[in-house]
């Protein structure tokens, strides 16, 4: 009789490798996201007319089925982590920019106006007072961002058994083990939720001048 | 026509005067609103908080009782107890007689208008429509209330055209009229008004008020008004009730009573530093002993440019007997009078319907000491010193030591 | 040969264009169980959104609810589901409902929680009844957002139910599965193409229903 957490052989990683090779597929590409999403945010919010052909662009992109994306990468990247990672960056940036944009936008304009009364200059502002203030969205968007990164890795599996623990699911179907398909899904739903708190964890700590909820009436 | 006319003319406008529309309602008026009977009220709430603390108040039925005092001493709490948007701990509320809580909630809701601070106006609503909710809420049909809303667009002061916009598209004094619009819709006997003019800028806030009372004189409602502002409380309130801090009853009294006699130190304080200058609004400038001898038109002959017992200065008015300002007598030249070298003659009051406020404020701001009345086509009745002024505030007080004792009310009525 | 070439030749192909496999038969496919996906979710996200928002309570059980809901893998739950139901619609609209109902959820609670409050307070002072207020107060004005929530979960459910077709279900996936096993790239990118353009045409369908349910007077400060 074969465990809950014996995974075939085929997969070449034990139940642990899989889940960090699941988190680097879906976790990656969010950092990515990020990482690109700032500059483009704070371009938007710049340059107002910006937006606008940003969030057309973004909402085409997110429109494209995950499947349908990895399909069209294995032209140029073959069947391998990239064609998974790459469309999840591209999710990433589509969630994260305009919550960066809303959030930093957020930021009351008397703020600002005092910001700039006590000569801090446009970059000291960003980092010392936009960015703080915007992290509560940007979480937000990043909690969103990431657990739907995490979800379609597997799908991953379609193209190659590219997709982490999603790959249990096709060993399921192979070996008649039905008790893996159960340990894929769960198992990523689980990752999934402990990324959120953590997440939810790292704003806490980084917005300890927020309100905690029930302090005040 | 020109400018001086026009000013004239506004300030003859009828009730904003509180010498005539501020008393008890006037004969004539069938009665409309009811009587609100608060009986020994508590709200405590659960966390211990007691934000209304036995408090007992008749509200009279047609006119305006002003609930007033700092934050925190459960003026708004009380005011939305009277349609149950809070309920009371302990104590009860009568209407009439009748207690608010043997009527269906939101029958009684419907039965008393409601403005609230920002008007709180429905954004996807036109103007006609915000009005028009009441009565569809009532089971009116569409084109009768959309007709009835239009027909208090006009009582509200609002443009017509204004129907089909939408809130966004109107200034706060504007969004604040289709508020009080919107409460009258219905025609209740009692309108409820929480902060309603604290949004929106002095000058506005004066209009305001000013239409709510020449409302009010033509409507005759039982209204309850809360403010912060004393001066708001004393202007439009039939009766005052301040109220202190954790919601007790510091002192229900007709305005005048209040300036004159305050009960406490908390109500003097709240009152500010200048209540006996405000208290001069209840006191009518009608008996006031005008001269006329130094008043002369600017065709005047030196004859009668002579003739002037000694006075200081001559009031120069116009051919139509407006004023135009003051010279003195050594310095004006039969037939060649230059307007532009007159002292400027501050601002005048018109006897009767204006206050000793306005006539010593008047004397104040005139260089010369000197007030000018005059009619309400703004031509010259007579003119007034300080001094005559100081002796009728004297006399008033004197009239109202030797009356009733401290019944202001009366005084403040007195036509 | 380009992406573009792929399209081309796809959609050139008269033999795309009828029958059980035709383009017309799986767009219908596609269309109907989205729809359907999208309509089970709002009958329990807008009801259950809009109560709590109205109530302003329960946001944060709300927000676990929908984590939970996100953090269910679509395609995990999808392959699961067929494992112990078998083919039929139920294994595929389990996981296009969990996909959906938490944006739905979640910007209907949102949306009527951040309803302006004195409007509200007048109404209830001038005596509507819950209900009325819900609907004829913080409906209209929270309906930017209830239907951008909506929105949101319509495009993900158009774009995500072509994995239905790995479970042996119709709509614009099938091209996508097949192309994929027969290595048929024009088949992967004529249905790509296709999904792409049916979530743009929700998009433009929600974009149109905004226009006409949306006061003017709501609409301008959006």
């Amino acid at each position: 009789m074969t465990g809950f957490f014996d995974i075939p052989s085929d997969l070449q990683h034990s139940w642990l490798g899989l889940v960090g090779l699941h988190l680097r597929e879906a976790l990656l590409p969010v950092l990515a996201g990020l990482v690109l999403s700032l500059p483009v945010a704070q371009l938007c919010v710049r340059f107002r007319w910006f937006y606008a052909p940003v969030f057309g662009v973004t909402t085409v992109l997110y429109a494209v089925p995950s499947l349908a994306f990895f399909v069209l990468l294995i032209d140029y990247t073959g069947m391998t982590e990239s064609t998974v990672m790459i469309p999840l960056a591209v999710y990433s940036l589509v969630v994260l920019v305009p919550a960066i944009v809303d959030g930093v936008r957020s930021v009351p304009p008397e703020t600002l106006a005092a910001a700039t009364a006590m000569g801090l200059g446009p970059v000291r502002r960003y980092l010392q007072v936009q960015l703080p203030i915007a992290v509560p969205a940007i979480i937000a968007g990043l909690r969103v961002a990431a657990v739907s990164s995490i979800s379609l890795v597997s799908i991953g599996m379609l193209i190659g058994n590219q997709g982490a623990l999603g790959n249990l699911l096709n060993d399921a179907q192979i070996y008649h083990r039905p008790e893996l398909a159960v340990n894929s899904v769960v198992t990523t739903a689980a990752l999934g939720i402990l990324v959120d708190a953590l997440l939810v964890l790292v704003r806490t700590l980084l917005t300890p001048w927020m309100p905690r909820k029930g302090a005040s009436r | 026509m020109n400018a001086g006319r026009a000013r004239a003319s506004e300030l003859l406008k009828p009730p904003p005067s509180r010498l005539s529309g501020n008393g008890q309602a006037p004969p004539n008026r069938r009665k409309r609103g009811v009587l609100i009977r608060i009986e020994s009220v508590t709200k405590r709430y659960p966390d211990g908080t007691v934000a209304v603390d036995g408090l007992s108040l008749e509200i009279p039925d047609g006119a305006i009782t002003v609930l007033v005092g700092p934050s925190g001493c459960g003026k708004t709490t009380t005011l939305r107890m009277v349609n149950r948007m809070v309920e009371p701990t302990e104590g009860r509320i009568l209407l009439d007689g009748e207690d608010i809580r043997q009527r269906p909630v939101n029958t009684l809701r419907r039965s008393m208008g409601y403005v609230i601070q920002n008007a709180g106006l429905f954004q996807h609503r036109t103007i006609l429509d915000n009005i028009a909710t009441v009565p569809r809420l009532l089971g009116w049909g569409r084109r009768k209330a959309r007709a009835r809303a239009a027909e208090l667009m006009e009582r509200v002061g609002l443009d017509a055209s204004l129907g089909k916009r939408y809130p966004y598209q109107l200034s706060g004094g504007q969004q604040q009229r289709v508020g009080v619009a919107r409460a009258l819709a219905a025609d209740p006997p009692v309108l409820l008004m929480d902060e309603p003019f604290s949004a929106v800028d002095p000058v506005v806030r004066k209009g305001l008020q000013d239409e709510l009372l020449r409302i009010q004189d033509e409507l005759g409602k039982t209204i309850v008004f809360v403010t912060h502002d004393i001066d708001e409380a004393v202007k439009l309130g039939t009766m005052v009730a301040v109220l202190r801090t954790g919601g007790r009853l510091a002192q229900f009294a007709p305005p005048a009573e209040l300036l004159s006699a305050p009960a406490d130190a908390f109500v003097e304080d709240f009152l500010g530093a200048d209540r006996g200058i405000r208290r001069l609004s209840f006191f009518p400038s009608a008996g006031l002993a005008l001269e006329t001898g130094p008043v002369v038109p600017i065709d005047a002959d030196a004859a009668r440019l002579g003739s002037h017992d000694g006075a200081p200065y001559l009031l120069v008015t116009d051919a139509d007997g407006r004023p135009l300002g003051w010279g003195e007598p050594g310095r004006l030249t039969a037939g060649a009078v230059e307007r532009e070298h007159l002292l400027p003659y501050g601002r005048p009051f018109v006897p009767g319907s204006d206050s000793l406020r306005t006539a010593l404020d008047g004397s104040v701001l005139s260089p010369t000491g000197w007030a000018v009345a005059v009619d309400g086509e703004g031509r010259t009745v007579g003119v007034v010193s300080q001094q005559v002024i100081g002796e009728a505030i004297r006399a008033a007080h004197s009239r109202l030591a030797d009356g009733a004792a401290g019944d202001a009310a009366d005084a403040g009525a007195a036509r | 040969m380009t992406v573009i070439d792929f399209a081309r030749a796809f959609f050139g192909d008269s033999a795309h264009w009828h029958g059980e496999d035709g383009i017309p038969h799986r767009v219908v496919q596609h269309l109907l169980y989205s729809a359907e996906a999208l309509a089970i979710a709002a009958a329990i996200g807008l009801p259950v959104g809009l109560l709590t928002g109205h109530h302003r309570r329960g946001g944060n059980t709300l927000a676990l609810v929908a984590t939970a809901a996100r953090a269910l893998p679509t395609f995990g739950l999808l392959v699961l589901m067929f494992t112990w139901l078998g083919f039929g619609l139920v294994p595929v609209m389990i996981p296009l409902v969990a996909l959906a109902v938490p944006p739905v959820l979640v910007t209907a609670y949102e949306a009527v929680r951040s309803v302006d409050p004195p409007p509200v307070d007048a109404a209830r002072g001038m005596g509507m009844s819950e209900t009325r207020i819900l609907l004829q107060v913080e409906l209209p004005v929270a309906l930017p957002l209830v239907l951008s929530g909506l929105r949101t979960a319509a495009v993900q459910v158009v774009s995500t139910a072509t994995i239905a077709a790995y479970v042996s279900f119709g709509g614009l996936g099938r091209y996508i599965i097949d192309g994929l096993a027969q290595k048929d790239y024009e088949k992967v990118v004529g249905g790509a193409t296709l999904v792409v353009g049916l979530a743009l045409a929700t998009l433009a369908v929600f974009w149109a229903v905004a226009r006409i349910a949306v006061s003017p007077g709501v609409r301008r400060s959006h």
